[in-house]
C-alpha cells in the first residue's frame, strides 16, 4: 500500500517542485517552467500507450495539435476570426467558449480522434506500428496545413488567451499523472502491461489484446489533445509546424532516455530535459550564467537532445530509471522491463 | 498528346531517381532489419559537400559530393552499431534521433536558410524533341538511374559480396551460420547506400538548388513511403515501390485538380497505412512465401 502511494506522489511532488520553483524565478524563467509542465503532461499521456503496450508511437504529437488547435480556435475572439481566417467553417469562426471548457474539448477531439486512427492501427505492432504512426502524423500536418476551413492553415493562430498559469499548468499536469496512475493500476491497464511482457500467454488467459491497445490508445489520445490544450493557453499563439516533427523527436527522446515503462520514467525524463532543453534555449538566446554571459549557437539544443537519446538507447535502453516505478527500498531486479531491450516482433 | 508524354517522360525521371534511394533503403534494411531515418542525411551532407566545393572544378566536385556520403556512410555504420542486435522497434528510435542530430548540426553549420548549390545549372536547360522539350537533366536522371540500378543488380547477381549480401539479405542468422561475414555484408551495404546517395545528390543538387538541413529528410520519406508500399522484404520489391511513388506523384500532380494538390501527401501516407493493414508485406511481393515463417 505505501509502495503504490510513492509511485504516485513522487512524480507528483516532482511536478508540484518545479511549479514552485519556477513561479519564484524571472518572468523568462518562469514561462520555462512552465513549459516543462505542460511537456510533462504531453510525454505523460505518451507514455500511457506506448509504456503500458510497448508499441512504438510517431504519431501522437497529432492528437496535441488537434487539441491545441481545438482549444485554440475555440477560444480565439469570435470578433476577429472570421476576418483573419476567412475559409473558416462559420461554427468554428463563431465560437467563443472559456478556458476551462476549451481544455475538455481539446481531450475530447484528441480522443475521438485517437480512437478512429486506432480501430486500424492497433492490429499492428513493432515496425510496422512505428511507420503507421509516423504516417498519421505527416496526414494530419498536411491536412491541418491546408484545410483552412478547420483551421489557420499555414498562418498563425494568435489572440489565444494565455489562461495557462502556474495553478493551470500544475492541477493539468498533475491531472494527467493520475489519470495516467489510475488506468496503469486498473484492471485494463494490468491487461495491458500483461500482453506487453507476452503476448501469447495474455491471448491464452483471454485477453483481447487490440481492444486493450485501442483502449489506451484511445485514452493517451484524449490525455495528449489536453495537453495541447494547456500547450496552446500556454503559447497564446500556433501554428502547425510547432507540433510536429520537432516535438515528436523531443518528447520521444524523453520518454526514451526517462525510462520507456513507468510513469516515473515518464516524469522523470520530460523534466530532466525539458529543464536542460530550456536551459539551452535560454542559452541559444544569450543569458548571463553566474554573471559569465553565455551564448551557444542554435541546433546546440537539439544536437545534445539527440546525442543523450542514442547514448540511452545503445548503453541503457530501459532509460535512466530503468523503466521501474520509484519505491522506498532500491530492489535490485536482474530482468529487463523487455519491451524495448527485446524484440517487438 | 505531347503533354501526356512530357509528363510520362518527368514522372520516369522522378521514378528512377525515388527507386534509387529506395534501393538504398531497401538494402539496408535487407541485411540489417533497419529503416533508417538517418538516410536522407547522406544527401544533405554531399548536397552541403557540393555548396562548399563551389569553387572547383565539377571532376573535383563530384568527386567530394560522392567521398563525403562515403565517409557520413562508415561514420553512421559505426555510429549505430550498438543497435545491431537491437529491436527494430529499438533501431527505428535510434536512427529517426541520429537523423535530428544530423540535421541539426547542419543546422549549426549552414543556417537553416537554404544555401545554393550552383551545381551545372546549364542542365535545367531544355533539348526540344519534336515538340516535346526535355531537360538536359531529366535525361540525366533517366538513364543514371537506369544505368546504377543495372549495375547494383550485376554486381548483386554476379560478384560475391553481392551473393553474400543477397544470402544476408534473404536471412541473415542463416547466412552467417554458413559462412558470411556479418561485418563485412554490413559495411558495404552501408558503403553502397553511401555511394547511391552520393549519385542521387549529383542529379538533385541540379534539380533543386537549394540545400537546407532538411533537404536529404524531405527527399527520405516519400522514399520510404515506396519501399513500405512495394515491400520492404524484397530488394526488387522495395525498389520498384520506390519507382512508383515517384511516378505517381507526378502524374498525380497533373491529374489532380488544383485545390486538392496539397494533399497528396496525406494521399500517399494513407496508402501506407492500407498497405501495412492490407498486405503488410508490400503489394509487389506474391504472399505464397508464407510458409517460410517460423
Amino acid at each position: 500500500m505505501r509502495r503504490k502511494v510513492v509511485e504516485v506522489a513522487a512524480p507528483a511532488l516532482l511536478l508540484i517542485a518545479v511549479a514552485v520553483v519556477g513561479s519564484v524565478l524571472s518572468s523568462g524563467l518562469q514561462f520555462q517552467a512552465l513549459s516543462i509542465l505542460v511537456t510533462a503532461a504531453i510525454v505523460v499521456s505518451m507514455y500511457v500507450f506506448i509504456g503500458n503496450s510497448g508499441v512504438l508511437s510517431f504519431g501522437h504529437i497529432s492528437f496535441v495539435a488537434l487539441g491545441a488547435f481545438g482549444a485554440g480556435l475555440a477560444t480565439a475572439p469570435a470578433a476577429v476570426k472570421p476576418t483573419t481566417f476567412p475559409a473558416l467553417l462559420p461554427a468554428l469562426a463563431n465560437m467563443e467558449i472559456g478556458n476551462i471548457p476549451s481544455l475538455a474539448m481539446a481531450a475530447a477531439v484528441g480522443g475521438l480522434f485517437a480512437l478512429l486512427v486506432g480501430i486500424p492501427i492497433m492490429r499492428l505492432s513493432g515496425l510496422s506500428a512505428g511507420i503507421a504512426t509516423f504516417a498519421v502524423l505527416i496526414i494530419t500536418n498536411n491536412v491541418l496545413r491546408n484545410w483552412e476551413a478547420i483551421g489557420p492553415g499555414a498562418k498563425t493562430l494568435s489572440l489565444i488567451p494565455t489562461t495557462t498559469s502556474f495553478l493551470q499548468a500544475t492541477i493539468g499536469a498533475l491531472l494527467v499523472v493520475a489519470v495516467a496512475f489510475t488506468y496503469q493500476r486498473s484492471r485494463w491497464g494490468r491487461m495491458l502491461r500483461a500482453a506487453r511482457e507476452d503476448p501469447a500467454a495474455a491471448r491464452s488467459v483471454g485477453i483481447d489484446i487490440r481492444a486493450q491497445r485501442l483502449i489506451a490508445f484511445t485514452l493517451s489520445g484524449a490525455l495528449a489533445g489536453f495537453s495541447g490544450g494547456l500547450l496552446v493557453h500556454l503559447l497564446g499563439s500556433i501554428n502547425t509546424q510547432q507540433v510536429f516533427l520537432d516535438l515528436t523527436f523531443i518528447t520521444l527522446a524523453m520518454l526514451v532516455i526517462g525510462g520507456i515503462g513507468s510513469l516515473w520514467g515518464a516524469v522523470v525524463g520530460a523534466v530532466l530535459i525539458s529543464g536542460v532543453n530550456s536551459l539551452l534555449a535560454e542559452a541559444e538566446r544569450g543569458m548571463g550564467l553566474f554573471g559569465v554571459a553565455v551564448q551557444v549557437p542554435s541546433g546546440t539544443r537539439l544536437i545534445a537532445v539527440g546525442a543523450v537519446m542514442l547514448v540511452v538507447l545503445a548503453w541503457r535502453p530501459d532509460g535512466i530509471t530503468g523503466s521501474e516505478e520509484i519505491s522506498w527500498w532500491r530492489r535490485w531486479r536482474e530482468e529487463p522491463v523487455g519491451e524495448l531491450s527485446s524484440s517487438g516482433e | 498528346m505531347t503533354t501526356t508524354l512530357q509528363v510520362v517522360v518527368d514522372a520516369l525521371a522522378l521514378g528512377a531517381l525515388f527507386a534509387v534511394v529506395a534501393l538504398g533503403i531497401t538494402l539496408l534494411f535487407g541485411v540489417m532489419r533497419m529503416v533508417n531515418f538517418a538516410y536522407g542525411e547522406l544527401i544533405t551532407a554531399a548536397a552541403y559537400a557540393l555548396v562548399l566545393t563551389k569553387a572547383l572544378s565539377v571532376p573535383l566536385r563530384v568527386g567530394a559530393a560522392i567521398a563525403v556520403a562515403l565517409v557520413m556512410a562508415v561514420l553512421m555504420d559505426l555510429a549505430l552499431r550498438p543497435f545491431r542486435s537491437s529491436s527494430p522497434t529499438t533501431s527505428l528510435i535510434a536512427t529517426f534521433a541520429l537523423s535530428f542530430l544530423l540535421q541539426n548540426v547542419a543546422v549549426l553549420g549552414f543556417g537553416t536558410q537554404g544555401t545554393a548549390m550552383d551545381f551545372l545549372p546549364a542542365l535545367n536547360q531544355a533539348i526540344a524533341l519534336g515538340d516535346l522539350r526535355i531537360r538536359w537533366i531529366t535525361v540525366v536522371s533517366l538513364v543514371a538511374g537506369a544505368a546504377i540500378l543495372s549495375a547494383v543488380a550485376l554486381l548483386l547477381k554476379r560478384t560475391d559480396i553481392g551473393l553474400q549480401m543477397r544470402a544476408a539479405a534473404a536471412d541473415f542468422t542463416t547466412a552467417r551460420i554458413l559462412g558470411v561475414r556479418a561485418n563485412r555484408v554490413i559495411t558495404f551495404a552501408f558503403l553502397l547506400t553511401g555511394l547511391l546517395a552520393g549519385l542521387v545528390t549529383l542529379v538533385l543538387g541540379v534539380q533543386r538548388p537549394l540545400v537546407t538541413p532538411s533537404f536529404g529528410f524531405n527527399f527520405l520519406v516519400p522514399a520510404l513511403v515506396g519501399v513500405v508500399v512495394g515491400g520492404m522484404d524484397r530488394l526488387v520489391a522495395g525498389t520498384l515501390g520506390g519507382f512508383f511513388v515517384g511516378f505517381a506523384t507526378v502524374i498525380l500532380g497533373q491529374v489532380l485538380p488544383a485545390g486538392t494538390r496539397v494533399f497528396l501527401n496525406s494521399a500517399l501516407f494513407a496508402l501506407v497505412i492500407i498497405v501495412l493493414l492490407v498486405r503488410p508485406k508490400g503489394l509487389f511481393v506474391s504472399e505464397q512465401r508464407e510458409y517460410e515463417r517460423v
